[in-house]
């Protein structure tokens, strides 16, 4: 079924392939982001209970949806590394652990901005906050095992365990707010149904939704071709390559 | 499939639903504790199926439409009491000193942390808003919900004439 993937866990052909997909999503991604912010912090209309507050919406919602996508992809990058031991899988779980990282701590550190003024405290110990810090703590736990033994191909298995098993965390945020009481509010756009945001700051934010995927993907290519690089230094193919530059 | 690739992802999925299933477990015995607040209808009636009522002087938060009407200021302090209600229809009545969170309105969501003084009365030392996950222009709100967001001390001072949505 997956026969068109397997030339691409070859180091040499999934560089060149990364390396010929990076401007192009590096450059939708610069696009989107750009367009979307602009549009929905600039110009779409303020909210009738929040005022000119709600507009971080457009970094925190896509943030926080991509560090739980980039959970997930990293998870998949782990579970193929465990289960069909390629190479090229595990430098991707390393790739895109300190992206997802980042993003967490912006949906985290926005969540709070956004949080003292509208709610009347910047943190509050309610069941989704807390399990997106868990995140946070997961993609710090992936990245400090990687490096925590001897043998680096015993840190890269121990660290890819933990990514699968972190899969866990991820429904749990995301129905947490179901569960449980919460403070933070329910899903606006990921629930099924009509989502209930106007169209005129839903679509900014749609295209800003886009624009963090394009960028964790660009990124996420750069740092695996940096891997490989690395990890695949003393090959003729990496000389002939570095030769040519 | 060759057989040891085959071994691994069965032990793969075994540990992932083993540990998914002990996290389910956990996540279900501390069911009511991971709440963040009570309801006046779980605070009145009692909470899940063994109707556990929470002791007065518990410390304790409280979550609920703070309801239409009940708002009375003292004069002379910054003392507040309310009453919040849910779906139950049972009232609750906060007592609190202090500033109110800007989007404290009539209608809204409130979560009020503090000490319970009686079975339904919550003298709270801290408040909170809680909002909703719709997002609307002030316009579109009012012609679609019929609300009109204005904060209970504009109320007072008599309709102003634009719409006012923030605090």
């Amino acid at each position: 079924m997956f026969k068109w993937l397997d030339p691409l866990a070859k180091p040499e052909t999934l560089f060149h392939f990364c390396g010929k997909l990076t401007p192009w999503l590096m450059g939708s991604a610069i696009f989107t982001m750009l367009l979307g912010n602009i549009w929905g912090l600039g110009f779409t209309p303020t909210d009738y209970q929040q005022g000119d507050s709600y507009r971080i919406i457009h970094i925190h919602v896509p943030s926080a949806i991509m560090s739980m996508g980039a959970y997930m992809a990293m998870a998949i990058a782990a579970f193929t590394a465990l289960v069909w031991q390629i190479k090229t899988a595990q430098w991707a779980v390393l790739a895109i652990a300190p992206i997802g990282a980042v993003y967490t701590a912006i949906a985290l550190l926005t969540g709070m901005a956004w949080g003292k003024p509208m709610w009347g405290a910047w943190w509050v110990w309610d069941a989704r906050l807390t399990s997106q810090l868990i995140l946070l703590f997961l993609y710090f736990g992936v990245m400090a095992l990687h490096g925590a033994f001897s043998d680096r191909q015993t840190g890269a298995k121990v660290a890819s365990l933990l990514a699968v098993i972190g899969v866990i965390n991820l429904p749990i945020i995301h129905f947490s707010v179901e569960w449980w009481n919460t403070l933070h509010q329910g899903a606006t756009i990921t629930k099924f149904g009509k989502p209930s945001i106007d169209p005129s700051m839903l679509w900014p934010l749609l295209i800003s939704l886009l624009a963090y995927k394009l960028l964790l993907a660009a990124l996420a290519c750069y740092r695996l071709r940096t891997a490989i690089l690395e990890n695949e230094q003393h090959r003729p193919w990496v000389k002939q390559w570095v030769a040519k530059q | 499939m060759q057989p040891r690739r085959k071994k691994r992802l069965f032990s793969m999925l075994l540990v992932i639903s083993l540990i998914a299933g002990a996290v389910g477990a956990m996540l279900f015995a501390l069911q009511q504790n991971i709440n963040l607040f009570y309801t006046p209808g779980q605070l009145v009636q009692g909470l899940g199926e063994g109707k556990i009522k929470p002791d007065v002087g518990q410390r304790l938060r409280l979550g609920g439409m703070v309801v239409p009407g009940s708002v009375s200021r003292d004069a002379t302090s910054l003392k507040v009491s309310f009453d919040l209600t849910d779906d139950s229809g049972e009232i609750a009545t906060v007592e609190f000193e202090g500033i109110l969170p800007d989007l404290f309105r009539e209608g809204q969501g409130i979560v009020a942390q503090g000490i319970l003084k009686s079975a339904n009365v919550l003298a709270a030392t801290e408040v909170l808003a809680k909002h909703d996950e719709e997002y609307l222009p002030p316009e579109v709100a009012e012609a679609v919900k019929g609300i009109r967001h204005v904060p209970p001390s504009q109320l007072q001072q008599q309709n102003r004439p634009q719409s006012n949505y923030g605090g």
